[in-house]
């Protein structure tokens, strides 16, 4: 079965939660377009949506037929030459509106798993749960008579165990996309023991066809991008930890979340990305990679005590930010949580104090959006980094040691066998996370 | 050829901004004013300048394409809602594309030599923003024939000008014509800085020649010709008043406020013609000469013009059709810096359709504002040194693909 035979049947499972949706969306266009082009005239091709709840079904529709719109303004000049034939389309308005339907024609909206008993590929993007994947895969392995391949986007769970337990024989491959999937560039590609390699070339092809930057990382729980992520939480709550008797909690929560942005150079301070990625889903993670690596002790007291309080973080159906961490308004943080009092605290309240004990701020510091697309970022960025490294106000020897073990942690995957090299590490984080420089570099010690 | 029967001026020209990408107070996503805004604002703002509006007799109004842009036709009835003492008075509408202000000022001039009016208000008008630009250009094309629209470019007018310049690259040589291209970018961009209405004039680039000499890719946009060789997306409104000699008594204007309209040469060809040849503008060519014949002058008698630089191939070409340079030469009279506001014969003083915008239907209009402004020494930051011994300016106003030319020759009084 080639490329193309292999698309003509897609199925996504969890279609309509927050990574499905866009991953749902790129298969979506992608099968369309294959669909459209003259040698594949006559064959059929079908994407099945499949998800538990209806409503997030129709939220869904509204998504894809928002997002198809965005994709075919940006390629009118393919879609015109592809409907060059059609005499009935003229204008860009009425060649795009055929677009539209004809990707909304292709997708099966479903409540159904047996949708996926008729896939070739199948795109799990369902709850991180362990035994519920390894539960519907075998169920639709063992009806399905294509010996259909898995995608599984898990961002911590083991292929070898989802392999194992599922009984795939290599039918599997980690394909972990970043959050929003039909934006971020970052795909994760991860091979269980006897991952078959002809599912590997095909992942490649896919990928590049999707416009993603593949990185392959080996399959150690967590991977590369969580690798970093799950560890870089630990330092920030231990430092809030060791300052919050002396300055108060909600100060060092502040303190850290601006170090870790601002004197970083980094796109969100640490608990804002948590608050992003959801304090549930980060603790989550975390309890599966302890599982794996009980040596590792993957564990954030702090997390859990948040959400033993209800704070969970996360975002709407409509991608707003729930509050977390910190609160938000229109997307601004506004407030921040305190775990004593258990109440928001207003960032205006102690925003100078805190500012003063951080002390003067560097004066080369630059913030990321203006630095991450400068030709000569690497410049700016030396020049300030050998500013902060002089410095030695409270704020840059928090940043200091938050770089230093950044960098550490990013050594630490290639030597414990998760990254394949260096290069990879900084390039998840630079690509996944947007970050303007890797965390293995020369700038910290 | 004849000349005008009687004297026609025009005086009391106002201009709103052009508004669109480049302006500060542009943002996509937040409510902007709208057709109705535009025309009130331009008609207002030529009756604050005379001394009451009842003195007005007719009106005449151009637009291209309203009627798809902002969901509005009749726009002859939103005249009264200027000022309600122009209810009831004769308002015409003219449409012809890009070409439509020029039209509307010829129009207005007719009533004045047919004695029907002594005193008529012209306003042009378009508000384009109100759609994306890759549906604006499905608007814009029906500035072409409709039969030619499925064959052409997704966007249209762009790709009928970067098929022209791939035609001028091969006979006269690509390197001097893209280097003349970014000059005429450089120089619209600088002269729109010196004008607060412009769309260009918050720009800061520190160089724009060198940004405009990227290479035109096929990919990203156009295979001859960059973004920065063509104007913008604009909502603007400019006006003006064409008046007799009575009707400038009545305006209790002086000559120093008033120009005088001395040739009006309109043209146009078979729009489902592709042009004879592609590299020369035949209808621009034939509009020009007479306008200057009407006005018994040569195209060196002009202190400067404002051409339709709807791209800056357009340009190139115009300042050949016009005579100013042998053809494959006007890209030579740009790099020889004849064209900027210090050279020669100053072009596109407030920075053309390139640097000060293109609201369709208003630029013919705004390119009298301009001249007017000039002649009459109101051009502010802009203003160039009008010689005595060259007492002219020219505009050149077309319609879709040099199909729709209205050429005009203003005397400084």
């Amino acid at each position: 079965m080639n490329y193309v035979d292999r698309m003509q049947k897609v199925a996504v499972l969890g279609a309509a939660g927050k990574m499905g949706s866009g991953i749902l969306l790129l298969n979506a266009i992608e099968v369309a377009d294959l669909s459209l082009l003259p040698e594949n005239k006559g064959k059929t091709f079908v994407v099945y949506a499949i998800d538990v709840s209806e409503e997030a079904l129709s939220g869904l529709i509204q998504y894809v037929r928002t997002q198809v719109l965005k994709a075919a303004e940006k390629k009118i000049n393919w879609l015109r030459e592809i409907y060059k034939e059609r005499a009935d389309l003229i204008e860009n308005g009425q060649i795009i509106e055929e677009y539209i339907n004809h990707v909304m024609s292709i997708i099966r909206p479903s409540i159904l798993i047996e949708s996926a008993y008729h896939a070739n590929c199948i795109f799990e993007a369902i709850k991180e749960d362990p035994d519920l994947k390894v539960s519907i895969f075998k169920r639709i392995n063992q009806n399905n008579s294509n010996q259909p391949w898995f995608f599984t986007n898990t961002s911590s769970i083991p292929i070898q165990f989802l392999n194992e337990k599922a009984e795939l024989n290599g039918r599997i491959i980690g394909y972990h996309f970043y959050n929003p999937p039909a934006v971020q560039k970052l795909v994760e590609l991860i091979e269980a023991k006897n991952t078959l390699p002809e599912l590997k070339a095909f992942s490649l092809e896919l990928a590049k066809k999707l416009n993603k930057i593949i990185v392959e990382s080996n399959d150690v729980v967590g991977f590369i991008g969580n690798g970093h992520f799950m560890r870089d939480i630990i330092h920030a709550a231990s430092e809030v930890e060791r300052l919050k008797s002396q300055y108060g909690f909600v100060e060092a929560i502040y303190m850290i979340n601006k170090v870790s942005q601002e004197y970083l150079v980094r796109p969100m301070g640490i608990f804002q990305l948590i608050d992003y990625v959801g304090i549930d889903v980060c603790s989550y993670i975390m309890s599966v990679m302890n599982q794996y690596l009980p040596q590792d002790q993957i564990v954030c007291p702090l997390l859990n005590e948040m959400l033993s309080l209800g704070i969970k973080g996360g975002q709407y159906a409509d991608g707003s930010q729930k509050d977390g961490f910190l609160k938000y308004e229109k997307g601004k943080i506004i407030a921040i949580f305190d775990i004593n009092t258990k109440q928001y605290v207003s960032i205006e309240q102690i925003q100078n104090k805190a500012d003063a004990i951080l002390g003067e701020k560097p004066t080369n510091i630059i913030a990321w959006k203006a630095v991450v697309g400068m030709k000569d970022k690497d410049v700016v960025l030396q020049n300030y980094f050998n500013e902060l490294q002089k410095m030695n106000t409270l704020g840059a020897e928090l940043a200091k040691a938050y770089g230093s073990r950044s960098k550490a942690i990013g050594k630490y995957l290639v030597s414990s066998g998760v990254a394949k090299t260096e290069e990879d590490v900084n390039k998840v984080l630079m690509t996944g996370f947007f970050h303007a420089y890797g965390p293995i570099n020369n700038y910290f010690v | 050829m004849k000349t005008l029967r009687k004297k026609v001026y025009i005086t009391a020209g106002y201009n709103t901004i052009s508004l669109g990408t480049g302006r500060k107070e542009f943002n996509p996503k937040k409510p902007r004013p709208g057709l109705e805004e535009y025309i009130s604002e331009a008609g207002r703002g030529v009756i604050q300048q005379i001394p009451d509006a009842s003195l007005i007799d007719e009106a005449v109004i151009s637009n291209f394409q309203a009627s798809r842009y902002n969901n509005q036709a009749n726009l002859a009835a939103f005249i009264p809602f200027i000022d309600e003492k122009l209810r009831y008075i004769p308002v015409t509408r003219v449409e012809g594309a890009c070409g439509s202000g020029g039209m509307a000022i010829a129009t207005a001039a007719r009533s004045i030599l047919a004695e029907t009016a002594d005193i008529v208000l012209v306003i042009g008008v378009e508000v384009q923003n109100t759609v994306k630009a890759v549906y604006g250009a499905d608007i814009l094309a029906g500035a072409g024939w409709y039969k030619e629209r499925k064959n052409g470019h997704a966007h249209f007018f762009p790709g009928q000008f970067s098929n022209r310049a791939g035609k001028y690259y091969e006979k006269y040589g690509r390197e001097q014509t893209r280097k003349a291209m970014a000059r005429w970018f450089k120089q619209a961009i600088e002269n729109a800085r010196l004008c607060p209405t412009a769309q260009e004039y918050h720009n800061t680039m520190p160089d724009p020649e060198a940004v405009a000499m990227v290479e035109p890719n096929a990919k990203v946009f156009l295979e001859n010709i960059t973004v920065y060789d063509c104007s913008k997306v604009s909502d603007g409104a400019s006006a003006l008043i064409v008046c007799s000699e009575e009707g400038l008594k009545k305006l209790q204007k002086s000559f120093n406020e008033a120009v005088e309209i001395v040739g009006i040469g309109q043209a146009m060809e078979d729009i489902t013609k592709p042009p004879l040849d592609p590299t020369q503008l035949d209808t621009t060519k034939v509009a020009v000469q007479r306008a200057l014949q009407m006005a018994r002058i040569s195209i060196h008698d002009i202190a400067t013009i404002e051409c339709h630089d709807c791209f800056s191939i357009a340009a190139i070409m115009a300042i050949e059709a016009m005579g100013l340079a042998p053809y494959g030469q006007g890209s030579a009279f740009v790099l020889e810096g004849n064209t900027a506001r210090n050279g020669k014969i100053p072009f596109n003083t407030t920075g053309g359709l390139i640097g000060w915008g293109h609201p369709v239907g208003a630029t013919g209009v705004h390119q009298a504002v301009t001249i007017w402004e000039q002649l009459t020494g109101k051009a502010g930051d802009a203003q160039i040194n009008i010689p005595s011994d060259r007492p002219f300016g020219l505009t050149v106003n077309m319609g879709g693909d040099d199909k729709t030319l209205t050429s005009i020759v203003y005397k400084k009084l």
